[in-house]
């Protein structure tokens, strides 16, 4: 293993119309870190992760994907990229013409060199990793209440058995049982894959029990990024602010 | 920097090593089918120094063991694990039953399924007219914004894209037209036969296929988003009444801005007619004018814009049934949008035939 960052940002900096998002933030992720991405509502998490998958040019500075420029032309680059990472959008964005087996199966036949009896047990694997059966399989996104759909799009992003998993609010919308087994299923999968993972998230749970390294946005910079411990630390009102507020939970 | 997947044979034993995930087995799949398949009964397998193994990697070796544990296995824990969730699925999972088609069946249910939205749409009609009952006792809730927004949309801003057409197809039939007459010497016949195909005929049915595709499309797919997003859930919990807010303007809208887009579809037609002939037959626009009362009666003139307010109903009425009967998911609302675009077509093409029918001794000149 080179000792390359799995994802670099240099000087991003993201404006809407007049509005600044993000301002000169710079952040590095190792391979095998969970990287726990927090901030308030609207300080532009989501956005930043739209910029490590390229779907979304900064305003100013340069995104580093595995070494490579995600926005780059070239169609086969990119595409080598993306089979390398796994998405969870906060809103699913299960394909709804096709049902929650289909969906699964729709990245592995992407590849085109796997039979149908390989993707049947690789989809009904996925399904199992996340608490569904083959019979959910059959039903359309429509169909599914909003934690299934967090949990197909988990499944679907699981499909390539990628190396980078970015996820955009995993647990919200799921019970604490459920979200529980996330943090276990992601941490198998990070033991057994070495995997590397960016998610964002308010859960704190989800937060302490996975993440190694955390970083935080706010006031549109990125005010602390480091070893979890570390973060929590810092002497910042929203950081204190956030886990002050798990400290009240837990009592 | 990915360490290649390898599979070597020693005495007897079945050594893996490199790193076994779909990324790395990928490139060489064909290569490690056959050695697995070449492999195939061996009783001892060392995995043990696998550096990573994922869990296609892992149906691939599981398929390859005939879906068994082999006798003597080396393998770390953390992999077992893969293993294990590998071993505990189905081998098969319940298929299922396959739909067949007949022919019979699948007209039957074509049928019952036209037969079904026609009902949909008298459903909606009654709809309408209850809306409309409600609204003569209660006019303040009249929806005056989305009426508006519905006549500027699908009216006003067709005007430029109805004028072009308009204007080509005339030219197009008076240039045709002043060939033949020429030869029969009626040069000033044109004057009747632009004038009574155009405003009698050719001008609504040739607003109606525009609107159809531009305004009627829209509708469906609005209405169809709606449902898609739950939108128009949401307007329901608030008490507004979807068809009083959402139907009713739009088909209201269309009846009334009908009329007038094919008033000014005909005239710029006639116009272009007009050039036409001027430059073929030397007509003069003065002449054509003057001539245009006399060879088409007016009786013509209110066929025509009543077939525009029947027409704009029909186009409305049809959008927003199939919009409302979107499912929430993409290819239904492709499939509905089709579906209400070539139904409105054919409706009107329908409508217009009964129209001929029952006007046929109105406004025809007698010589
Ligand atoms: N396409 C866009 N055009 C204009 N503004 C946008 C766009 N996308 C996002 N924004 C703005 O950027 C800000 C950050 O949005 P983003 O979705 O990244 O927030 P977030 O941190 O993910 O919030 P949440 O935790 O609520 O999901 C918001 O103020 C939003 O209004
Ligand atoms: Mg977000």
């Amino acid at each position: 293993m080179s000792a390359a960052p799995i994802i670099e940002l240099r000087g991003i900096s993201t404006r809407f119309g007049t509005q600044f998002i993000h301002r000169d933030i710079d952040m590095r992720v190792e391979a095998g870190q969970v990287l726990g991405l927090v901030g308030g509502s609207g300080s532009g998490k989501t956005t930043l992760l739209r910029q490590m998958l390229g779907l979304l040019r900064p305003t100013a500075g340069s995104i580093r994907l595995f070494g490579l420029d995600p926005g780059e032309a070239d169609l086969l680059i990119r595409q080598t990229l993306r089979r390398r990472l796994g998405v969870l959008f906060q809103h699913g964005a299960l394909f709804s013409a096709l049902s929650v087996f289909d969906n699964i199966a729709f990245p592995l036949r992407e590849l085109r060199c796997l039979d149908e009896d390989w993707i049947r047990r690789l989809v009904d694997l996925k399904l199992d990793m996340v608490e569904l059966t083959a019979e959910h399989g059959r039903l359309m996104p429509a169909e599914l209440s909003g934690g299934m759909v967090k949990r197909v799009a988990l499944a679907r992003a699981l499909a390539l058995e990628p190396e980078l998993l970015l996820l955009d609010e995993p647990t919200a919308g799921l019970d604490p049982e459920r979200s529980q087994n996330f943090v276990n299923l992601v941490g198998v999968l990070q033991q057994a894959l070495d995997l590397t993972v960016v998610m964002v998230t308010h859960d704190l749970h989800t937060l302490t029990s996975l993440a190694t390294h955390i970083a935080v946005l706010a006031d549109q910079r990125l005010v602390a990024c480091g070893p979890r411990q570390e973060v929590m630390a810092v002497d910042h009102p929203f950081i204190r602010g956030f886990f002050a507020a798990k400290a009240g939970k837990l009592l | 920097m990915i360490d290649v997947p390898r599979l070597q044979i020693e005495s007897g034993r079945v050594v893996l090593t490199g790193q076994w995930t779909l990324a790395a087995i990928m490139p060489e799949l064909s290569d490690l089918q056959q050695r697995l398949a070449a492999a195939d009964g061996a009783k001892a397998w060392d995995l043990s120094a696998v550096s990573r193994l994922d869990s296609a990697a892992a149906v691939l070796l599981w398929r390859a063991w005939q879906q068994a544990w082999p006798d003597e296995l080396n393998i770390s824990a953390v992999q077992r694990l893969v293993l294990e969730r590998v071993a505990s699925q189905p081998a098969t999972s319940p298929q299922l039953p396959v739909r067949r088609h007949h022919l019979v069946a699948a007209l039957g249910s074509l049928l019952l399924r036209a037969l079904g939205n026609l009902r949909g749409m008298i459903v909606l009609l009654g709809q309408l007219l209850l809306d409309l009952a409600h609204l003569l006792r209660h006019p303040a809730d009249m929806p005056w914004r989305e009426l508006s927004a519905t006549i500027y949309k699908s009216g006003a801003q067709a005007l430029p894209v109805t004028a072009l057409v308009g204007f080509l197809i005339g030219v197009t039939i008076a240039y045709l037209s002043a060939l033949q007459l020429r030869s029969l010497g009626a040069d000033l016949f044109i004057v009747n036969i632009l004038g009574i195909s155009i405003i009698r005929e050719l001008g609504p049915v040739l607003v109606a296929v525009l609107v159809a595709g531009r305004s009627g499309s829209a509708m469906t797919a609005q209405i169809g988003v709606m449902r898609l997003t739950e939108e128009i859930d949401a307007l329901a919990t608030m008490g507004v009444s979807r068809s009083l807010r959402v139907v009713l303007p739009k088909i209201l809208g269309l009846t009334v801005a009908m009329p007038l887009i094919v008033l000014w579809t005909s005239a710029i037609a006639l116009l272009g007619g007009m050039v036409a002939a001027m430059l073929q037959l030397d007509l003069s626009l003065l002449y054509f004018v003057d001539n245009l009362p006399r060879a088409v009666p007016v009786a013509n003139l209110y066929i025509g814009l009543g077939k525009g307010v029947v027409f704009g109903f029909v186009i409305a009425l049809i959008a927003c049934h199939f919009g409302l009967r979107v499912k929430p998911d993409s290819e239904s609302l492709s499939a509905n949008t089709t579906r209400a675009v070539v139904t409105a077509i054919t409706a009107v093409i329908l409508v217009d035939a009964v129209f001929a029918i029952l006007t046929r001794h109105i406004g025809v000149p007698s010589l």
